[in-house]
């Protein structure tokens, strides 16, 4: 059953920049939805579209049944987490997650009762008379979840919380919203840039560019079948290596290297896209590649290099390789581990 | 470590010299306001305190003056503080407030507006005075506080000062805000008005010290000596000693002086830790 329900939504702002067009999507109840895609994309127009905070130029946004298009940003019954947190900072903690229950009329018994319970859940109980410069990133960003908690909404929307964040505190507060969005079962709306909290925190993602959803899917099936050309590039690190070449009676040709293809298409210019995992060395294999450059990770090494035809190759080793710059390598792609693209459509073909 | 003690040494130096720059002449008013009259007239002014302290300013504040002595000093301090008062106050609410509209509400002609206030920098009360007294008078106001504190309420540095703090709030403040079922009003007492607080302090300051130095606007517009302020009186009793067929009340003359700057003193000191919040940094 869809919950939060996106009706070709499209917003265009008065300059004419179209940052969201004809968007549909259904997220079900209970759902962690992850918008993903490039800066300037349109995932974060979307989500303040949701909030409110942005007037929709057409479409249709529905929450449970009701079209919530007209309907103010505190009466929609959303909560959400900002970049920067926006905690009030004239207020402690425990003003800064009473304010909105404040202002909606609730008593000062109540609003104790429901503080305190989730300054337990996030543990910062602590700190509840402290003022938000007081306070460290990581606690900010609990305070700001916990703004969002204690009013107990139909949906969360999270606008890149993680991004000021360390790396470290990142990943730990990452698998802490996982958790506390699993346990409290609220449908969950995640915007970020970085494809590894896309992959990690959805149950689906929606890879948007240029306003325009691209795929939807759980982050398995986008990142095994992605379904355009921009999904391809976008997710998957390093990138995935693409050739532009030619299908010929199910054979792909192109300058550095040619594969046969077992599916029925049509012969067409198309691109031949594959991940870096799937290539194999092999000396009985179809690319030979000169290295160029090599990242040691120390679980696993990422070789570059230049095949006959220039094109830049990039593959993935298990742990520390002893391959060095300038050695020859031949590498033979895993079996159908590839995706083929319609050039001028950039849709997968395969 | 010497050389750092050394330049230590070396600005204190000059921190205390300019202390003494600031202080020595209230000191020496000070110190004369407490001798008699014959004294400073014959001798000078005094370094030292005398023994006329109470005397004397009990002479200044309760002492009726002027053309039909019906004022004393005190009333004049009280009027002063009024407008003063009066005048900061409404200044610091209209500023913010129309600082408020000028950033939050995209209404057209927003920015032209602002300019418009800002360009009656260049048309200060004395430019104005004629116009304005017209306007009071046509509404009868002359001879009341509404009169005296009315025109000078409009201030373009306070709107200006008011609008770039609320620029630099974050926007992301007021959509949490927003979420959080604050509306316009709200956010304003419960947002803009706490985080502005140090500058409201400071523009309180400044606007309380213009409004109690005036002196052109209450001479023009008050008839009724019921009205006088601070400020006119320091002429009056100035006046009175050298066209008066009396000796000079020199001595008075300062207590008055150092009784004038107490009003002000006091308001800077009360508010200061605000004010040099407000000027250093912004609390955010």
């Amino acid at each position: 059953m869809s919950f939060l329900k996106l009706e070709e939504v499209t917003k265009v702002y008065p300059n004419g920049t179209k940052a969201v067009d004809k968007t549909s999507l259904d997220i079900k109840n209970g759902e962690f939805m992850v918008f993903v895609g490039p800066s300037g994309c349109g995932k974060s127009t979307l989500l303040r579209m949701i909030a409110g905070l942005e007037d929709i130029t057409e479409g249709k946004i529905i929450l449970d049944e009701t079209t919530i298009n007209k309907i103010d940003p505190s009466e929609r019954d959303i909560a959400m987490v900002f970049q920067n947190y926006a905690l009030y900072p004239h207020m402690n903690v425990y003003k800064n997650l009473a304010y909105g229950l404040k202002n909606r009329g609730e008593t000062k018994q109540e609003i104790e009762i429901k503080v305190n319970e989730v300054a337990e859940l996030l543990e910062i109980k602590e700190y509840l008379q402290r003022k938000p410069g007081q306070l460290s990133g990581g606690q900010r960003q609990r305070v700001a979840m916990g703004r969002a908690i204690v009013r107990n909404p139909k949906v969360f929307l999270f606008d890149e919380p993680l991004s000021n964040l360390d790396a470290k505190l990142r990943g730990q507060v990452r698998i802490e919203i996982k958790k506390l969005q699993k346990q409290m079962n609220v449908t969950s709306v995640f915007v970020t840039h970085d494809q590894i909290e896309a992959m990690t925190l959805g149950d689906r993602m929606a890879v948007i560019n240029e306003g325009v959803i691209e795929q939807v899917g759980t982050p398995i099936e986008v990142y095994e079948k992605p379904e355009t050309l921009f999904v391809a590039e976008f997710i998957g690190t390093p990138q995935m290596n693409f050739i532009t070449g030619k299908l010929e009676s199910n054979k792909f040709i192109s300058e550095g290297f040619n594969c046969d293809t077992n599916k029925n298409l049509s012969d067409q210019e198309i691109i031949f896209a594959i991940r870096p995992e799937n290539l194999k060395t092999n000396k009985d294999g179809n690319i030979k590649i000169k290295i160029d450059l090599i990242e040691k990770l120390g679980a696993d090494s990422i070789i570059y290099g230049y095949n006959k035809a220039n094109n830049y190759i990039c593959y993935r080793e298990n742990g520390n390789t002893n391959i060095k710059v300038n050695d020859e390598v031949i590498l033979e792609i895993e079996k159908d581990q590839y995706h083929l693209f319609d050039k001028e459509t950039k849709k997968r073909l395969n | 470590m010497n050389n750092n003690k050394t330049f230590q040494f070396a600005a204190h130096i000059v921190l205390l010299i300019g202390v003494l720059i600031m202080v020595v002449p209230i000191w020496i008013a000070f110190a004369s306001s407490t001798h008699e009259n014959i004294t400073i007239l014959s001798e000078g002014m005094k370094w030292t305190i005398g023994d006329q302290l109470s005397q004397n300013y009990n002479e200044v504040l309760n002492q009726k003056g002027g053309f039909s002595k019906e004022i004393t000093a005190t009333s004049m301090f009280i009027n002063s503080f009024i407008m003063a008062f009066g005048i900061a106050t409404v200044k610091v609410i209209i500023s913010a407030m129309s600082a408020y509209a000028i950033v939050y509400f995209r209404f057209k002609l927003a920015v032209p507006l602002f300019w418009l206030i800002f360009i009656t920098l260049l048309v200060p009360l004395e430019v104005r005075i004629l116009p304005s007294y017209q306007i009071v008078s046509d509404l009868n106001l002359t001879n009341s506080y509404t009169g005296l504190v009315l025109p000078l309420v409009a201030s373009a540095t306070a709107t200006f000062f008011f609008r770039q703090f609320y620029k630099s709030v974050p926007d992301e403040l007021l959509e949490a805000a927003k979420l959080d079922g604050a509306n316009s009003w709200k956010f304003f007492i419960d947002f803009l008005l706490p985080l502005s607080k140090t500058m409201i302090a400071a523009m309180f300051i400044f606007m309380f010290v213009y409004g109690y130095s005036q002196y052109l606007w209450p001479l023009i517009m008050t008839t009724d000596e019921k009205y006088w302020t601070v400020v006119m009186g320091m002429k009056i009793i100035f006046q009175e000693s050298y066209e008066g067929g009396n000796l000079p009340r020199v001595a008075e003359r300062f207590a008055y002086i150092i009784l004038s700057m107490i009003p002000p003193v006091l308001v800077v000191v009360v508010l200061q830790r605000w004010f040099i919040k407000g000027l250093i940094q912004t609390e955010k």
